[in-house]
């Protein structure tokens, strides 16, 4: 797959390439020595790692490598597992998100996460949607609430496929379009950053096609970073590309680079496809 | 060319491997279809046991008959409060035995012929009688309608129960004329199978009786001679046996083997014959309490009482084992001491249920000196019982909510609290359910426990709150059941059906819960 083609063809990249040259100075989040434990046995090494505002950052590397760990970090979805601690410090607007005072709920709702598996609520699409908004109390009424609904569809691409059976369950929908809504359910809440967890691994080709558009659609809003198994998907919608080998971050770039020309052996022995 | 080489796949040793793995698995279909097959028959045979034991109890007779209720025998002071009246019992019971004596003219009126008569009725069964009298007291001086149970030895006669009785024709060629002494001489009248039957039964304490009846007159065979048959008239006149055709009847046991005399028999059958004693149907056992006569008893009593045992039961244990099993599966941290506590749960549920009852009796009665025989007790001894089947079995239902629900609610923002409540515990409450209810379904049959806590009380009274003297189906089962009486023993099939229909009726409300909560994701 020819990167910088696509690249090239990127309004987002070449016609916004002020904004991207500001943001890619600033990280959205930045991530010091962060290292996390489950049950005393490591499983990520000092991880460090900025993730920047307005592009997609891909975590790339093999099955155990501690990427989806280290994404779990970003929202501290850790905390729900027990005997899993989390050292380090990750800076998000300068504030670290792992300290006793941030509150993992309010932080959830700041970084929304779309799993492996479609998981809608075995709720009605509307439903699935408005949870979100609802429970943060974003809303004031019903007309509200519609809005944010439509507008969380539109985003997701999902509108124009569900907009005459919002009532009907979300789990009626295929594979492909059940991750659009866990996409736009996540999108409802207004956060900053979406994490996506190999959101594409259990999905055909053509939604898992579908899926990727929407991604360089959304990285025009949002801060994302995705784990994926598939080297051509980070190709594809990524900017800036990190690999990880064994719990430690070997090498990490911008996603030209690193496929190109990867400065460590081993990077290069995984993406030419000699293991993993 | 050669053959190609035989593959492995078809060598003698690789078929003979197939057809033994074939054997083993039509021998394992095999076991689990006798499994099934043995389990169907238990239960089909149980069941068939019990609803044809209990049949015996779905009627049973009665007398009907018009009484007028004379002033001078209810209220012989001239005192017509409700208490007194219903005090006077014994009014009411002359009232209605007279009545049916004087069907008899002919009996004498000698005072064992008296008491032998007074048998036919029990005194108490006209109790509900006098209670409505005691409401209504404008029915005094007029003519009612009573129906009142005949004794439990009567009605098992009538039901050709016990003592067995064999029916027999009496050929049509018989003549019939007077006989000495008031009786009756049968001429003629092919007794062959009757004498076969006799000789067959032999002697035992005293010869069986043979009885002829027509109409409202009976007889009892006092010789059978090979011409001829004498008769001894014990009910109506020789002339009632001059139109209908004569019916006969063998009564196995001997007069003095048994607790229903040769006369009250004559009775029972002449009052049958004339429609005086009928048989309706048994609704008595399920709106009358409990009596130490088995016409009279019925089970309301234990039903509210089960009822109530049940709603405290499950005001307590469904809740209590639901928030519990939500805090440890959900919430409590893994470490030592709820692993203590889990492991305590599941031994719990394996402790025998006796020992709840200790327990209850000890705790609940001795140091809190709540009251004896309570529904609330037995409610609170069964709760505890119960317990630990509904945490159990609401954590495994629990459990089976797959945690990328949870991950999914908490990844919008929801606090753990809202995640599970939210979106676990709807998924989950089918399940739980299901563990409830059956949770409930074994206290509803649980005797044990309640024994220790003086449930198996005598309770005349229907139970009007959790804190009333009340007793439980099943003790009310086992106390029918250990009566000396036959008369229990169709009672108290019926009983343990009420209870089967209970516990039916609650596994329908699971599967009805079910089918109406259940989601899929």
């Amino acid at each position: 797959m020819d990167t910088t083609a696509q690249t090239d063809h990127d309004p987002a990249l070449t016609g916004e390439g002020a904004d991207k040259a500001q943001a890619l100075v600033y990280p959205r989040i930045d991530c010091k020595d962060v290292s996390v434990f489950y049950s005393g046995k490591q499983a990520v090494f000092d991880v460090s790692l900025p993730v920047y505002d307005r592009s997609v950052t891909a975590l790339i590397g093999p099955s155990g490598c501690g990427k989806s760990t280290f994404l779990r970090c970003l929202n501290r979805m850790n905390d729900t597992i027990d005997g899993a601690k989390v050292t380090g410090e990750i800076f998000m607007d300068g504030e670290n998100i792992n300290s006793p005072e941030v509150d993992p709920v309010l932080l959830r709702s700041r970084v929304g996460m779309v799993f492996q598996k479609p998981n809608p609520f075995p709720k009605s699409i509307y439903d699935n949607i408005a949870y979100g908004p609802r429970i943060h109390g974003l809303v004031e009424d019903r007309q509200e609430l519609d809005a944010i609904v439509e507008k969380s569809l539109r985003r997701a691409g999902l509108w124009q496929e569900v907009k005459d059976r919002l009532a009907q369950p979300g789990t009626s929908l295929s594979g492909g379009q059940q991750q659009r809504l866990c996409i736009a359910r996540a999108i409802a809440v207004r956060p900053e950053v979406i994490l996506m967890d190999e959101p594409c691994s259990s999905l055909d080709p053509i939604a898992t096609a579908r899926i990727e558009e929407l991604i360089d659609e959304l990285r025009k809003r949002y801060c994302i970073v995705i784990v994926t198994h598939s080297m051509q998907q980070a190709a594809r919608v990524s900017q800036r590309t990190a690999f990880f080998h064994l719990g430690h971050l070997v090498e990490m770039g911008d996603t030209d680079q690193i496929f190109t020309s990867p400065r460590e052996r081993r990077t290069e022995d995984y993406i030419t496809g000699r293991f993993g | 060319m050669n053959n190609p080489p035989e593959t492995s796949l078809q060598s003698e040793k690789a078929l003979k491997r197939l057809r033994r793995r074939r054997a083993a698995d039509t021998r394992f279909r095999m076991y689990g279809l006798a499994a099934l097959g043995f389990a169907l028959f238990s239960l089909v045979f149980l069941i068939s046991a019990i609803a044809w034991k209990a049949s015996g109890a779905v009627t049973y007779h009665v007398v009907k008959t018009d009484i007028v209720l004379t002033p001078e025998r209810i209220a012989p002071d001239g005192n017509a409060s409700p208490e007194e009246i219903t005090r006077n019992i014994e009014g009411f019971y002359t009232l209605v035995r007279d009545d049916l004596f004087a069907r008899f003219p002919n009996a004498g009126d000698s005072l064992p012929v008296r008491q032998d008569f007074s048998a036919l009725v029990d005194r108490l069964a006209v109790l509900p009688l006098a209670r409505r009298v005691a409401r209504h007291p404008s029915l005094i001086g007029q003519s009612v309608t009573v129906q009142v149970p005949v004794s439990d030895d009567v009605d098992l006669f009538l039901k050709r129960s016990s003592p067995r009785s064999i029916p027999f024709r009496i050929g049509a060629g018989a003549q019939i004329s007077p006989g000495q002494g008031g009786g009756m001489v049968l001429t003629q009248p092919d007794l062959d199978s009757v004498r076969a039957t006799l000789t067959a039964l032999g002697e035992h304490d005293g010869v069986p009786s043979v009885f002829v009846t027509s109409q409202g007159a009976v007889a009892r065979l006092s010789d059978l001679g090979d011409e001829a048959a004498s008769f001894e008239l014990l009910a109506g006149d020789v002339a009632d046996f001059g139109g209908t055709p004569l019916k006969g009847l063998i009564v196995t046991v001997p007069e003095s083997r048994r607790t229903i005399s040769d006369l009250q028999i004559a009775w029972a059958l002449a009052l049958r014959s004339e429609g005086v004693i009928r048989r309706v149907p048994h609704t008595s056992l399920l709106t009358r309490t409990d009596s130490t006569y088995p016409e009279l008893a019925g089970s309301l009593a234990a039903i509210v009482g089960s009822l109530l045992t049940m709603l405290v039961t499950g005001m307590v244990a469904i809740p209590m084992g639901i928030f519990a099993a939500i805090f440890l599966e959900e919430f409590a941290p893994k470490n030592r001491l709820t692993q203590l506590i889990e492991v305590n749960i599941n031994n719990l549920a394996a402790v025998p249920s006796i020992v709840f009852g200790l327990l209850g009796a000890t705790l609940l009665l001795g140091t809190f000196g709540l009251p004896r025989s309570a529904p609330l007790v037995g409610g609170l001894v069964l709760a505890l019982l119960i317990l630990p089947v509904v945490i159990i079995a609401a954590r495994a239902a629990l459990r089976a909510v797959p945690p990328s629900i949870r991950s999914g609610a908490l990844a919008v923002g929801a606090s753990r609290m809202q995640a599970v409540f939210h979106h676990v515990l709807p998924l989950a409450f089918p399940g739980m359910l299901t563990g409830a209810i059956l949770g409930m379904a074994r206290a509803l049959g649980e005797t044990a426990p309640l024994l220790l806590i003086g449930m198996v009380a005598f309770v005349a009274e229907v139970p009007s709150s959790t804190t009333d003297e009340a007793t439980a189906l099943p003790v009310l089962i086992y106390s029918w059941a250990s009566n000396a009486e036959r008369a229990w023993e169709p009672m108290t099939a019926a009983v343990i059906v009420i209870l089967l229909a209970l516990l039916v009726i609650m596994n329908v409300i699971v599967v009805m819960l079910r089918r109406k909560f259940e989601r899929r994701w």
